[in-house]
């Protein structure tokens, strides 16, 4: 037996079988959950870095479960597309973990640290599931894995706000999955099929039929809850902001993308370009909407004072712009698109993880908070500099090579008031990023650092840390198994940002295949 | 006219249901409510899967020798998943209804939006303090009865 063959399946297998081995292990030894989380994860990446080499040099996988014939077996087809996301979520789930050791023994209570990786794992599994399928109803029962165990991760931290903020959040996620099962349901009925690529052969002798209308219709409205597109991004707020640190940049960083992914799925691999262009007019509404999210998460993110819920707000906008990418349809507007979902993966990961490593030291989440910590955390805010200014856009960051192919490709598609919407976005980003930077380097730090709240903060903030010398705290940085997860993040979005052409060429190529045909 | 309404019935007790289920998500102050919404909102979608599997003339998909047609087994199978998702989504919610009680003492969607963000102690938490305190009252208060000895 060949172990390279089954990879597609092993890549959902592994971590989700780790989900019911690391409570046990955990019973020995907390630690050892934990190297099992960063072992597993490390094994998924270098499967999904496998499994990309393949499609590469080989072109489209498809693994038959249980050797079951596609049109009635499940297949999982792995292509540019699932690939690419694929090792996005994979490398940012090892990262992530790797970190998740020191920060959440602060944020979590001790006796939930073994649970906490297990559904983490399966939280990890579900996500990997949803990607690498290519069966609609497999795609559905992972959707609503990934989802379960991400009420649970939300609300395992102390505070009593993540409660409410999970249970809306689960509340909207049931509708949002309820409506993806109908839209499944509707595909069915007229179609007889479940496969991702025989339904995609299936559905064009239908396109006129209302029952595929309402089925496109469910689907839409359902995986833009799940992305949080703006007037469905209710749940995201309160949820990131409550979450503890590791959760919220975890989910920041995969699972609105991996939403993202699923939609770009289902309306331009099961339904063609045609049909999303000239049938129904998805495409001007999702632009409409995908501006006013730009627009309107940015604006909202200037006027918040706490630092996890700017960000959320700053991603809400940032989906926009992923969306947006998608909506306009062309070859260099879907490949800024893709690069979002890596850049923004990136970004908003540092910010989150830098966040993680405030609260872990300072035990605040108030960007007052923040001042005058350039001196005392110098490598925390280095890595916050880095993440910020590729949010903006700088060139040689990250930010810069997603909007630019996002401008030109609004500009291909004739759409030149797109750019200056792009532009004021980023200029708002840089408002609201620049006044925290602005803080961190040129302000007095504001005397000693009140624990906003008792569940997190530093036991001894009187000790060393308020001894001010010439108006700057003394050098007092986050502990490196904090420190080095962030850095490489944050040097990633430098790298990709000299080295575009890596991520630049692979994206190009899901784009060609996601516009073309398979 | 009759024949949408009386033929298809059971798609029009579908979105009834489902209306209904959604009315109570979207509508209902209480937690536990909007889980029972939750349940029948689902519990519809069941119900549409398993109309569109009938086929007409059709028996139940076992094999016997009278069957000339048989009904499509998928929808029945795919509805035991979605089932699973159900009850597991419902076991999770009311998990965390347990622990909304426990931290804000009620289960109105109002009145904790009211109590806003508060002290992050658990009740347990708070227990274990309570403990200590009376702890130490205790020893204050040997101390005490023994001061009042000696002085005696």
């Amino acid at each position: 037996m060949n172990i390279a063959e089954h990879l597609p399946i092993l890549v959902i297998v592994i971590p989700l079988m780790s989900a019911i081995v690391i409570p046990l292990v955990g019973r020995i030894n907390k630690l050892f959950s934990w190297y099992v989380t960063v072992f597993i994860t490390l094994l998924s990446f270098v499967m999904s870095l496998s499994l990309l080499n393949t499609v590469i040099s080989a072109g489209r996988i498809s693994y038959w479960l249980g050797g079951w014939e596609p049109p009635w077996g499940i297949e999982y087809a792995i292509d540019y597309l699932n690939a690419f996301v694929l090792v996005i979520v994979s490398f940012i789930a090892f990262i992530v973990s790797l970190y998740a050791r020191r920060s959440i023994e602060k944020e979590i209570d001790k006796s939930k640290v073994t649970t906490f990786y297990s559904i983490y794992m399966l939280f990890i599994a579900g996500l990997m599931g949803i990607i690498v399928t290519g069966d609609i109803f497999n795609l559905y029962v992972f959707i609503e894995i990934a989802s379960l165990a991400g009420y649970a991760l939300i609300a395992v931290g102390k505070r009593r706000d993540a409660l409410m903020a999970s249970y809306n959040y689960l509340i909207l996620g049931t509708i949002a999955a309820t409506f993806i099962l109908l839209g499944i349901g509707y595909l069915y009925m007229v179609t007889g099929t479940l496969n991702m690529a025989d339904l995609r052969e299936k559905l064009p002798m239908l396109y006129e039929s209302k029952v595929v209308l309402t089925a496109f219709a469910f689907f839409t409205v359902g995986l833009s809850l799940k992305l949080a597109l703006f007037p469905l991004h209710a749940w995201l707020p309160n949820a990131y902001t409550y979450a503890p640190s590791v959760v919220s940049a975890i989910m920041a960083a995969t699972a609105t993308k991996v939403g993202a992914y699923a939609m770009l799925r289902i309306m331009f691999t099961v339904f063609k370009l045609e049909f999303d262009l000239h049938i129904v007019p998805v495409t001007q509404i999702l632009i409409i909407l995908s501006l006013v999210a730009i627009v309107a998460g940015s604006v909202i993110a200037i006027a918040q004072t706490n630092i996890k819920r700017m960000l959320a707000y700053s991603s809400i906008g940032q989906i926009g712009y992923i969306v947006l990418g998608a909506a306009l349809a062309n070859q260099t507007s879907m490949t800024g698109s893709l690069l979002h979902i890596l850049n923004h993966g990136l970004m908003k990961g540092t910010l989150f993880l830098v966040v993680g490593v405030v609260v872990y030291k300072l035990g605040i989440e108030d960007i007052a908070g923040l001042k005058g910590m350039g001196k005392k955390m110098p490598f925390t805010m280095a890595a916050f500099t880095i993440a910020g200014l590729s949010m903006i856009g700088v060139p040689l960051t990250v930010g810069f090579v997603s909007k630019w192919y996002l401008a030109t490709g609004a500009l291909s598609a004739g759409m030149w008031f797109i750019i200056p919407i792009i532009l004021a976005s980023s200029l708002m980003t840089a408002v609201y990023f620049w006044r925290i930077i602005e803080g961190i380097y040129f302000a007095a730090p504001a005397g000693i650092h009140q624990p906003a709240f008792a569940g997190y903060g530093n036991p001894e903030p009187e000790s060393q840390g308020s001894k001010q010398v010439d108006g700057f705290l003394p050098r007092d940085d986050g502990p490196p198994g904090l420190l080095i997860p962030t850095f490489i993040l944050a040097g990633l979005c430098i790298f990709f940002g000299i080295a575009a052409f890596i991520p630049v060429s692979m994206a190009g190529q899901a784009a060609t295949m996601l516009l073309g045909g398979m | 006219m009759i024949e949408l309404i009386a033929g298809k019935y059971n798609y029009w007790i579908y979105i009834a249901l489902m209306m209904i289920g959604f009315y109570a998500m979207i509508a209902k102050g209480n937690l536990i409510k909007k889980i029972i919404g939750m349940n029948i909102f689902q519990t519809a979608v069941f119900l549409f899967y398993i109309s569109t599997s009938k086929v007409k003339g059709g028996t139940a998909p076992i094999e016997w020798e009278h069957a000339i047609l048989y009904d499509n087994p998928l929808p029945h199978v795919l509805i035991l998943t979605a089932i699973v998702v159900s009850v597991s989504t419902t076991a999770v919610a009311l998990a965390l209804i347990i622990r909304i009680y426990k931290e804000y003492g009620t289960m109105e969607e109002d009145v904790i939006l009211e109590m806003g963000e508060g002290e992050t102690q658990d009740t347990e938490q708070r227990l274990h303090d309570l403990e200590d305190e009376i702890k130490d009252a205790e020893l204050r208060l040997r101390d005490a009865e023994q001061i009042a000895k000696s002085v005696d």
